[in-house]
């Protein structure tokens, strides 16, 4: 990278006694590239007072930034007059000398103790006020749900496929190879740390319980959250910064029933369909680590499976994952719903939505245990 | 356009009659030939923009004017032709030249374009700090007059720009492409969606810039009333070429399109034709 502030050939400032008066000579280029070679210049005048005028014939090439520094110069010798100087100098020193303000209004800045508590405590407001707004945008869902079921053409068939195919179509690979990397390596530690109480058969049950009840869906909820719930934020946020929001409500269209409603459908029936997927991959995975470490084949690995691993476990992970996929969906557009105005916001609230679809998942993961555990399966 | 006649002969850069005697060419494009996919926007384009001039450049939808402002400025790649801008081929530069150049010019977006995470005044500081090296002590100095000097209130500097309107928006983005005292001026659209007296303010405010700054100014616009008021010359996209002309030399050109454009009802409300 070049420093381009160095093409200022030369400014230049020297004190001139001509007439028994005091001259200060200014000549060069008076640009803006200039400035801080002039700001360098502490005592232009070399000692003496009485500068009587300021001779700006010898500059060659001035601006507005240039203009400035010699009112500012001006104002540092209290008597100087401007002298000489081109026709086109004079008339843009005047339109500068014109357009001088003073006192700009600036941002307030604080200390960064004020600041650090001022960040405080508006993290803890936004967080209750934030969960506070989330619950009304699930209820406001749910109305428009409940006015869709009595209308189903209202549901958009081809948008919630569409939605679909981005959703569980495409999110398949990924979903699918990374629970089968977890199958793998619970396997492997299953049958490494099993293996000192000469236990590691019990590897089997170890997979297919942390896999369908758990992580397959845990998992899935993460990925999807991250390639899906950031997608709708970042779509539905889009639109609003372009107004596209506000042109719906104008045409009588609910931007809930039109972006929101479809998305919230579409993943409410992807995500069982992906954790199906995922578990079956992850059992397998969990098979195929057994087959190396535990010279288990693949028949005997599911037969084991299906005689000591209850059916409850895949059915809990299946409960959970239309949950999982309402509150991702309904986060990732609520958060879109709430950008305002910039790119930044955009950027903000997708980060947001990411965050808090993860952290909700999270939460309700643990109270979905406390509960199947009061019911006790 | 293809049933419309052929354009008669041109004199160089597109003129209708040759007024360079010899001025300063600032912008110089010959044989410029834009093309995406099967659609040729400009073929054969030559354009010269003197030093000191406005110029608008008008045209119909779509016919490339902001293409060929993007293809001026070094955002969109030319497949074909010369251009040079301030003297230099823009073709031809290294990365370090292509900076200097950018530095010597200054770009209005239709809708400011102003960084959104930044407040007004920051906008206008960050060419000023970053390429110019001032020192903080002149920085607020230098941004509040470029501030003035567009005519916008002292109390928007802390704003950011999501809370100015558009008219406030342009003017900003006005100001920010003035920071470095640029020699060239590109302006897209810039009093559109402004109202009758603010856009008049703009062109007044634009033309007063030009004048006491010595800027050379092009702007793509559609307000007959800019063309009219402040442009010395009118560049008109016809056919995938530029016509280019003063205002009484366009309204005597033999061409359908033009003749529309300069007689229409709206061009006689503007007082032109």
């Amino acid at each position: 990278m070049t420093d381009l502030a160095s093409r200022a050939t030369q400014a230049w400032l020297r004190p001139v006694d001509r007439d028994g008066r005091v001259i200060l000579e200014a000549g060069g280029t008076w640009t803006v590239f200039a400035v801080a070679q002039l700001r360098h210049i502490h005592d232009p005048a070399q000692g003496r007072r009485n500068v009587a005028a300021i001779d700006i014939a010898g500059i060659d090439r001035l601006d507005t930034a240039g203009a400035l520094e010699l009112m500012r110069l001006q104002r540092q010798y209290a008597d100087a007059s401007l002298e000489g100087g081109t026709p086109e100098h004079r008339g843009l020193i005047d339109l500068v000398a014109k357009g001088v303000v003073s006192g700009l209004p600036r941002p307030p800045k604080m200390g960064w103790l004020t600041h650090a508590l001022y960040e405080l405590g508006e993290t803890v407001m936004e967080f209750f006020e934030q969960t506070a707004r989330l619950l009304g945008f699930f209820g406001e869902v749910l109305v428009v749900i409940a006015g869709a079921i009595r209308r189903p053409h209202r549901f958009r068939p081809w948008s919630v496929i569409a939605q679909m195919h981005e959703v569980w179509i495409l999110a398949m690979p990924i979903v699918g190879v990374l629970i089968f990397l977890v199958g793998v390596v619970i396997a492997y530690q299953g049958v490494e740390q099993l293996k000192t109480f000469g236990a590691e058969t019990f590897t089997v049950e170890a997979v297919g319980i942390a896999i369908m009840r758990e992580l397959g869906v845990l998992l899935t909820a993460i990925i999807v959250a991250g390639r899906s719930g950031s997608a709708f934020t970042a779509h539905i946020g889009t639109m609003q910064v372009n107004l596209e929001l506000d042109a719906m409500r104008t045409m009588a269209l609910n931007p809930i029933e039109w972006l929101v409603l479809p998305r919230i459908v579409a993943l409410v029936i992807s995500m069982p369909l992906l954790v199906f997927f995922g578990n079956l991959l992850g059992l397998f995975g969990g098979a195929f680590a057994a087959s190396i470490y535990l010279d288990f084949t693949l028949p005997q690995f599911f037969a084991r499976l299906r005689d000591t691993v209850p059916i409850w476990n895949f059915w809990i992970g299946m409960i959970k994952a239309p949950v999982f996929g309402f509150v991702i969906a309904a986060i990732g557009c609520y958060e879109g719903l709430q950008v305002r105005g910039s790119a930044e916001s955009v950027g903000k609230q997708t980060t947001k939505s990411v965050v808090e679809a993860i952290f909700f998942v999270i939460v309700l993961d643990a109270l979905f245990s406390i509960i199947f555990l009061l019911a006790g399966v | 356009m293809n049933d419309l006649p052929a354009l008669p002969p041109l004199g160089e850069g597109g003129q209708i009659t040759d007024q360079s005697q010899g001025r300063e060419r600032v912008i110089s494009i010959r044989g410029l030939r834009n093309q995406f996919g099967p659609q040729v926007l400009h073929d054969r384009l030559d354009f010269d923009v003197f030093r000191g001039e406005i110029v608008g450049l008008v045209g119909g939808s779509g016919s490339g004017k902001s293409v060929l402002m993007r293809t001026v400025i070094g955002l969109n790649p030319s497949r074909e032709g010369r251009i040079e801008v301030l003297g230099e081929d823009v073709g031809q530069l290294s990365a370090a030249e292509r900076l200097q150049l950018q530095t010597r010019w200054g770009v209005l977006f239709q809708d400011g374009a102003l960084f959104s995470s930044l407040s007004v005044i920051e906008n206008i500081e960050l060419p000023l700090r970053e390429h110019a090296r001032v020192p903080a002590t002149a920085l607020d100095a230098i941004a509040a007059l470029k501030i003035s000097l567009v005519g916008l209130p002292a109390d928007s500097c802390a704003k950011k720009p999501s809370e100015l309107s558009g008219g406030m928006r342009k003017r900003a983005g006005l100001a920010r492409a003035l920071a470095l005292d640029p020699e060239l001026l590109f302006l897209d659209e810039p009093t559109a969606g402004l109202d009758p007296i603010g856009a008049a303010n703009f062109d007044h405010l634009l033309l007063s810039l030009q004048r006491s700054l010595g800027l050379t100014v092009l702007l793509v616009t559609h307000d007959l009333d800019t063309l009219n008021a402040i442009c010395d010359r009118v560049a008109v996209l016809l056919d995938k070429r530029i016509v280019a002309g003063t205002m009484a030399e366009l309204l005597a050109y033999d061409h359908p399109w033009v003749r529309e454009y300069f007689h229409g009802p709206r061009a006689r409300a503007a007082g032109i034709g």
